[in-house]
């Protein structure tokens, strides 16, 4: 155990130590979810005029939970390039090398996978207060609305970290990133489910990310809905992406 | 002036400033005759490739002047450009054109149109041997491949003259020696002028009508290879005492033959001989007098790097990788 | 511009769209992504149709404008990392070791970008026909489509190319597609201008040329022959053209310093 934390210390300082002083990964992580925000919240809001758009805190809130949880998993898809760099690069050899326990490794990703996306979290809720989002729900609800954005993280990060260990190589990168952003986009993005209408309904009703979205969004409102459902998705999502990701690393330590 | 322009290439104090960093080339004088092989050599980072670039009108020089075929390279650009042909450093292929449709583009470049286009590239592609791949892509071709469509490309206009900057750096034996039998036969049967750099000594001697050694943008020697080896004229004698306490004798009677240089093995003695002649001889007499034992006894002929030694006094090979000395050190032989 | 110019011309731009064409991913990505998006867009803002004053009832139609605008950005950016890797593997100076005219280098790589978007354009509008989209213009409104998209992709084109000249970086050249994509989602692209609700944001569409290139496409899906707005796009299309024309010449003739 004392192994394991020594060497996903480690791991996670190099590539927070990367994060924190290299702009050229900090300013995109901060930017984009910003940006998404800005622009979604400035450029949609009218639709929540929309008859039967019953959302109370408003449209800056209803946003915010999405952007939250898509800063959660990219977060995740960004550290997967990360571990696909270093296999390129030759970093990982060393590090395998190194490790008396390899699953540390794993865990210094995912720890800093968290941390990357506690930071742009943060800001981004700074910056969704500074534009007076209403927040409907309580601490418990808050709180349950991070949860879910560190489990949806932790989920990101174990499918992407299970590509980059079996591709290895940044040419993977679509394969990391592709899906995840189907996923996010196929789900109810702009509007509520129930103003869905044909196609795009029936993919959201099955998107597994829907949950997410609509327990983050009852949280937020103060009116918790699917909040089973939803965890048990996240876990059910972090324990098959775990496997994912262990059987991944045991392909990389195949392949030398 | 209507009269027809020769094939040669003239330098007076070419100079190149680039704005951060030293003069890549510090006045640099020459002449290279009609279909002579001037080859230029010297350490990476000694100008050449910059030279060859204001030759070929890529770089406009800092100062001094330079007329290629007849014609100012600065004032008379595209006429350079018209009668010379580079193969540069880079091969500058791209990965996704075949090599048929890189003749087909460079001869579209060149105003070569139609048939004439088609019976070009087809007789070019024999020459350098490529026919066989002219229609694969360029990203599946071997670095000679490369090479020799690149020399290929550079052919497609006829050119008077050409400039091959590096050409064989990184190529297998094969492949460098059938690049040196086509060159050779551009001068020789077709009168080309070609300047040809490189860091390989084998290059120089073996293709160089004549050779300019360039080292930190100054031409150091000038000549035919065997010129500039006579004017050292000096063979080397290196010794290896069999216990290595004794060098500094050994070295002091060797030093009676000639002067002590380095640059040889660990443990060796090394000295210039002051003639050529029967010293052998005399020097296994000597040591075996004062009763040295010798583990290792060579004779080395004078090469290009002798002369480049003798000038700067570094070696050639690996003298690139050195950082740039301070200028009063390029003067002083190294110490022993 | 002479005969041998143009041929010279035609082969650069013609050696442009092959390595497009070769390079699967650069074809794919371009086609792919922004139908993907068009696909979430229209069916997850379908709801936006019943707002008072939208100006159609299907947003399937209202969106298409977006892939035309976003294709030729990712078009003539993948394009254009690939004119920065020609100067980074000296297949530049290959060519300005021509007779070649400096400007013919300039126009041969812009006009084979505007080939490989205008090829996109007819891919975008056979999908969204497909759809059930209609164009309110008619046969002559696709054809002008297709004219707006030349100029809206040279806008593009140049600006890149100026970039690959300026930096002779891929990775720089790579870096403008987060930028222009910025430019791209604070415009009028999922919401008519007149319903956006956030004065701030209106006013950024209002000032962001990319509103007025989706503006015109839109107006030729959804409402026939409107020539402000197609006036606007073009202005704003040809704004950009200019701008980036001159700017990448100039960075032409810094680049190759030739004599």
């Amino acid at each position: 155990m004392r192994d394991v934390l020594a060497v996903a210390r480690g791991v996670s300082w190099r590539v927070l130590h990367m994060f924190f002083t290299n702009p050229a990964f900090l300013l995109p992580s901060l930017a984009f979810p910003l940006f998404f925000f800005t622009a979604f919240v400035g450029g949609l809001s009218r639709i929540s005029k929309v008859p039967g758009f019953d959302f109370p805190s408003g449209y800056t809130a209803f946003q915010f939970v999405f952007v939250l949880l898509q800063s959660a998993a990219f977060a995740g898809v960004f550290t997967g390039f990360g571990i696909a760099r270093d296999f390129e690069s030759g970093f990982m050899r060393r590090l395998m090398l190194a490790a008396p326990n390899r699953g540390g490794i794993l865990l210094g990703y995912v720890v800093s996978a968290l941390v990357r996306w506690l930071t742009v979290a943060s800001v981004v809720t700074v910056v969704a207060l500074l534009a007076q989002m209403n927040i409907g729900g309580n601490g418990v609800d808050l709180f349950g609305l991070y949860a879910l954005a560190l489990l949806l993280n932790l989920a990101g990060t174990l499918w992407a970290t299970g590509v980059a260990m079996r591709l290895r190589t940044q040419q993977a990168a679509p394969v990391m990133q592709m899906p995840v952003f189907l996923l996010l986009f196929f789900a109810p993005v702009y509007v509520p489910l129930g103003l869905l209408q044909g196609w795009i309904h029936a993919v959201a009703s099955v998107n597994p990310i829907t949950a997410l979205l609509e327990a983050g969004r009852g949280f937020i409102s103060g009116s918790p809905e699917l909040t089973l459902a939803a965890f048990a998705i996240a876990l059910g999502l972090i324990v098959g992406f775990a496997a994912w990701a262990v059987r991944g690393l045991k392909s990389a330590e195949a392949a030398g | 002036m209507n009269a027809p322009r020769e094939n040669s290439i003239q330098a007076h104090g070419l100079v190149r400033e680039f704005k951060k960093g030293p003069r890549a080339v510090d006045g640099i004088d020459l002449h290279v005759d009609p279909g002579e092989i001037y080859g230029f050599l010297g350490p990476n980072g000694a100008g050449k490739s910059t030279t060859v670039h204001m030759l070929t009108t890529l770089l406009p020089p800092t100062a001094g002047t330079a007329t290629v075929a007849g014609y100012d390279v600065v004032k008379e650009g595209p006429q350079v450009r018209k009668a010379i042909g580079a193969a540069l450093q880079e091969a500058a292929l791209d990965p996704f054109l075949t090599g048929r449709e890189h003749l087909r583009l460079q001869t579209t470049m060149h105003g070569i149109t139609g048939e004439e286009r088609r019976q070009r590239s087809d007789e070019l592609l024999t020459r350098v041997g490529l026919t066989e791949a002219a229609d694969r892509k360029v990203k599946g071709y071997s670095g000679g491949m490369k090479r020799r469509l690149d020399l290929a490309l550079a052919l497609v206009h006829r050119p008077r003259i050409l400039f091959l900057d590096e050409p064989t750096t990184g190529l297998d034996v094969q492949s460098r020696t059938a690049l040196w039998v086509e060159v050779g036969r551009l001068a020789k049967e077709e009168g080309v002028t070609v300047f040809l750099t490189t860091q390989y000594l084998e290059e120089a001697d073996v293709l160089a009508d004549r050779v300019g050694i360039i080292d930190h943008g100054r031409i150091v020697a000038e000549g035919t290879p065997e010129k500039l080896k006579a004017d050292i004229a000096r063979s080397t004698v290196e010794a290896v005492p069999a216990n290595l306490d004794q060098r500094g004798g050994v070295a002091a009677v060797l030093e009676r033959f000639g002067e002590q240089t380095t640059g040889y093995g660990p443990g060796s003695v090394a000295v210039q001989l002051s003639s050529s002649n029967g010293n052998l001889a005399e020097i296994v007499r000597a040591l075996d007098a004062e009763g040295f034992v010798l583990s290792q006894l060579q004779i080395h002929e004078p090469t290009l790097d002798d002369v480049f030694l003798a000038k700067t006094g570094r070696h050639l090979e690996g003298a690139g990788d050195e950082g740039e000395p301070e200028p009063e050190q390029i003067a002083q032989p190294a110490s022993a | 511009m002479t005969a041998i110019a143009l041929t010279q011309t035609a082969a650069l731009g013609g050696r442009a769209v092959i390595r497009t064409a070769r390079q699967p991913a650069n074809v794919v990505f371009p086609l792919v992504f922004p139908m993907m998006l068009f696909a979430v867009n229209a069916g997850g803002l379908k709801a936006a149709t019943r707002l008072p004053g939208f100006p159609t009832d299907s947003f399937v139609a209202f969106a298409l404008a977006v892939p035309f605008v976003q294709g030729a950005l990712l078009a003539t950016i993948n394009a254009n990392v690939e004119f920065a890797r020609d100067i980074q593997t000296g297949f530049l100076n290959r060519l300005a070791l021509t007779p070649v005219r400096g400007i013919v280098l300039l126009l041969g790589q812009l006009g084979g970008l505007m080939t490989i978007a205008v090829v996109q354009a007819v891919f975008y509008l056979t999908i969204g026909l497909a759809f059930g989209v209609r164009l309110a213009s008619g046969f002559g409104g696709a054809a002008m489509l297709l004219l707006l998209e030349l100029v809206i992709a040279l806008g593009f084109a140049a600006l890149g190319s100026w970039a690959a000249l300026r930096t002779g970086s891929t990775e720089a050249v790579q870096g403008l597609f987060p930028v222009f994509f910025v430019f791209l989602f604070l415009s009028s692209m999922n919401m008519p201008r007149n319903l956006i609700e956030a004065d701030w944001f209106r006013w950024v569409a209002t000032i962001n040329p990319v509103s007025y290139l989706i503006e015109a496409v839109r107006s030729l899906v959804i409402e026939g022959w409107n020539w402000e707005a197609l006036g606007l796009g073009f202005a704003a299309a040809g704004g950009l053209s200019l701008v980036g024309f001159v700017l990448a010449t100039r960075a032409l003739w810094r680049r190759l310093e030739r004599t």
